[in-house]
């Protein structure tokens, strides 16, 4: 007879037993040994039917295609520009990706995109070496300007998106500021100086509580309190 | 390490700073405690917003220098530790680390904070020798006014050890009661110049944008006793007139946040 | 001389009293300080990250690199020269070892974790006090691991076999044997296990058995380390 021996939300860390018995499933980080389901990383208990996951509350970020990501731009070359995403592996952004017009060959790459400008791209490609392709060919990618970068742990990128971008909305419409999420971790601010930084906090307080309930309201309530003193 | 250089130049212009604070203000927290190593003979941690360094200090009897045979002395080591920062590797000390030691140094050692003769057990024989060893364990920018905190706050919380009076060996294992002989507390704050306006407690983004730094060292009485240009933009006179004002003005901050740490 | 009771009262089968907190280090991908008597670490990690130099990037997995160093005033007697050694190497290397057998890198070809731990004062079982940080700092990090690692030194004095040996004990007058140790917590598996000194194997066996529970004390510190993270305590 199967038995879990966790609940829904509990926090665990790895090695620690999750379900006995061949009638659950091992979802994302976790594994199976004989008839013992175990965590294999930091993160939280989450159940669905059989299949028991861990959502980890840390750790690093592995590139997939599709992926909106932010990276700096630390090199030009013949082809293109290379660009750091804050992760093991570097990305390449093609000229021909890098805009729907077409470039000429003259044309002096810099002044496209220079060194040390950061983007924001979608990865269309990722090697088995986990080597990188970028474009940034869509409405939404773009060079950034402006305003301020700041990095989190990519696993607390979909809290801070929020349900169908409710949490992003909400310091949005709060602060008066554009942001822009990277699956990367890496997140854009722009709006007016305080605005960048009351969602800054914001979004440090939110990866800091990233694994309590009631997060939205404790972000409003903090977005409303700091408002009245910051703006 | 992010980049946001142009961002922080930009609101300079405008006196403000990516995270709220004004010019002429330190991070918060500042914590200062000693005693974080009982096998050193005083030890110290700092922490200035997230920045955190550690202090050790070590003695030892040596025979002392032939142009100083009443005197002792005193070396300043510094190591940017890889587990501070992802900037760091392994290996000896590169510039960086050698100019904060350096520079720690000469604001101890010029404001003669430590009274040199009283090292001294036996003229031409034996003085005590001072090692202050600065090690870095989360560099958020600013190591140099947190570790000249954290070398002063050690060497006022150091005691002699035991030695034994028959054979002269040193018994690390036990302290004595007995200080050193501390005669001025240099503290160093270092001032950044960013877009022709001047702060202080940089950030390590902050550290990223400056045209120039001046790191001024000066004891209780606001005698200066060290001073360390950097960055590649030069300073009018003016400027270091400027960033001194402002460095006498924080010192007295630090030492009040050093003293009831440390009484 | 035989060895009845302990220079600090405890046990036989008593550690020191331990204290561990992650995520001490913000620049650190994970972070880790532990404290056992009067022996203290932390330790941080840095990866997955590029590789350099390139020729020992491994297109399978990523790499798990180790670094122990012991600050220049955290030994008993006098200041220790800043730089690597011999002993440090030695160490760094059997951390490694220690650790390895845990971690799932297959996610990051070409790629390394860096774990660089420093101790800023020592009094014996620093080795083992270094690996037991390490490993809050991997699970900190969020680095797969199919199980944590902890760590701690057993061993025998002048006749009796007693666990976490203080810098006294190793020191006694007699023959002793000290006896670093890591295990798994599921398996109880050894990934660490070097022996200074005279032993005998029914003294030895004794020595492992007794690792058994003394490693599991220490794998309580680690778990309540990171459990803490989430309990809503204000950082220090």
């Amino acid at each position: 007879m199967s038995t879990i021996v966790v609940k829904e939300k509990d926090i665990v860390i790895p090695g620690e037993v999750l379900a006995e018995g061949l009638d659950y499933l091992p979802g994302d980080n976790t594994y199976r040994e004989a008839d013992t389901i175990y965590s294999k990383v930091l993160g939280l208990v989450s159940i669905l039917g059989r299949v028991v996951k861990i959502t980890a509350l840390a750790g690093p970020y592995v590139p997939k295609t599709g992926d909106k990501i932010i990276g700096k731009v630390t090199d030009i070359t013949m082809n293109g520009w290379r660009v750091e995403t804050e992760t093991a592996y570097s990305a390449m952004l093609n000229v021909k990706d890098a805009t729907t017009r077409f470039i000429r060959k003259e044309e002096n790459l810099s002044e496209l995109i220079a060194i040390g400008d950061y983007i924001v791209a979608k990865i269309v490609q990722v090697t088995s070496q986990n080597l990188i392709d970028l474009a940034m060919r869509e409405p939404g990618l773009h060079r950034i300007t402006s305003g301020r970068i700041i990095k989190i742990n990519s696993q607390k990128v979909p809290r801070v998106i929020g349900k169908q971008g409710s949490m992003i909305s909400l310091i949005k419409s709060k602060t008066n500021c554009e942001i822009t999420v990277g699956q990367n971790g890496l997140v854009w601010l722009h709006g007016a100086p305080a605005g960048e930084w009351l969602a800054e906090k914001a979004v440090h307080l939110i990866e800091a509580k990233a694994h309590t309930e009631g997060l939205t309201d404790k972000v409003q309530q903090f977005l409303e309190e700091n408002q009245k003193n910051e703006l | 390490m992010i980049d946001n250089s142009k961002t922080i130049a930009e609101l300079a212009k405008q006196n403000q700073r990516l995270d709220g604070r004004t010019l002429h203000e330190y991070r918060q927290p500042i914590k200062i405690e000693t005693g974080i190593s009982w096998t050193a003979e005083g030890s110290a941690k700092v922490q200035i917003g997230s920045t955190v360094v550690l202090a050790g200090v070590k003695l030892s009897l040596e025979k002392p220098y032939n142009d100083t045979p009443n005197e002792g002395g005193i070396t300043v080591n510094a190591e940017l530790l890889p587990l501070s920062s992802p900037e760091y590797e392994s290996g000896p000390p590169g510039p960086k680390a050698i100019e904060l030691a350096r520079v720690i140094d000469r604001g101890i050692r010029e404001a003669k904070a430590i009274d040199m003769k009283k090292l001294c057990v036996t003229p031409g024989e034996k003085a005590w020798f001072v090692i202050i060893d600065i090690i870095t364990i989360n560099d958020a920018g600013n190591l140099f006014d947190a570790a000249g905190l954290a070398a002063l706050a050690a060497l006022r919380s150091a005691h002699y050890p035991l030695v034994d009076s028959e054979t002269g060996a040193i018994d690390y294992k036990t302290k004595t009661k007995e200080r050193l002989p501390i005669i001025k507390e240099p503290l160093p704050v270092t001032v950044n110049k960013i877009s022709g306006q001047f702060l202080v407690d940089p950030t390590s983004e902050e550290e990223q944008a400056y045209d120039a730094r001046l790191t001024i060292s000066s004891d209780e009485k606001g005698t200066i006793s060290a001073l360390q240009k950097g960055g590649e933009v030069p300073l009018t006179i003016a400027d270091v007139s400027a960033m001194i004002d402002i460095a006498l003005e924080k010192a007295k901050f630090l030492r009040k946040e050093l003293t009831n740490a440390v009484p | 001389m035989s060895y009845k009771k302990r220079l600090d009262g405890r046990r036989v089968d008593e550690l020191r009293p331990m204290e561990a907190k992650a995520s001490v280090i913000p620049n650190a991908d994970g972070s880790a300080f532990f404290k056992i008597g009067k022996t203290t670490a932390y330790a941080a990690v840095y990866g997955p990250r590029e590789l350099f130099p390139k020729f020992l990037q491994d297109p399978q997995k990523g790499l798990l690199r180790c670094h122990y160093g012991m600050m220049p005033f955290s030994g008993s007697g006098e200041r220790i020269r800043p730089g690597n050694n011999r002993r440090s190497q030695e160490i760094s290397l059997v951390m490694t070892k220690a650790l390895e057998p845990m971690l799932d890198l297959s996610a990051f070809p070409n790629a390394v974790v860096d774990i660089f731990v420093d101790l800023p004062q020592t009094d014996a079982g620093t080795r083992c006090a270094a690996i037991s940080a390490a490993a809050i700092a991997l699970a900190d990090a969020g680095i797969p691991m199919k199980d944590m690692v902890s760590s701690v030194a057993v061993g025998q004095v002048a006749g009796t076999v007693v666990a976490d040996l203080m810098y006294d004990e190793e020191a006694y007058e007699g023959i002793v044997s000290d006896i670093p140790v890591a295990m798994t917590h599921n398996t109880k598996e050894i990934t660490l296990l070097q022996m200074d000194g005279e032993i005998s194997k029914e003294d030895l066996v004794q020595a492992l058995e007794l690792a058994r529970s003394a490693t599991e004390k220490v794998y309580e510190v680690q778990k309540q380390a990171l459990k803490e993270k989430f309990k809503g305590v204000p950082e220090a």
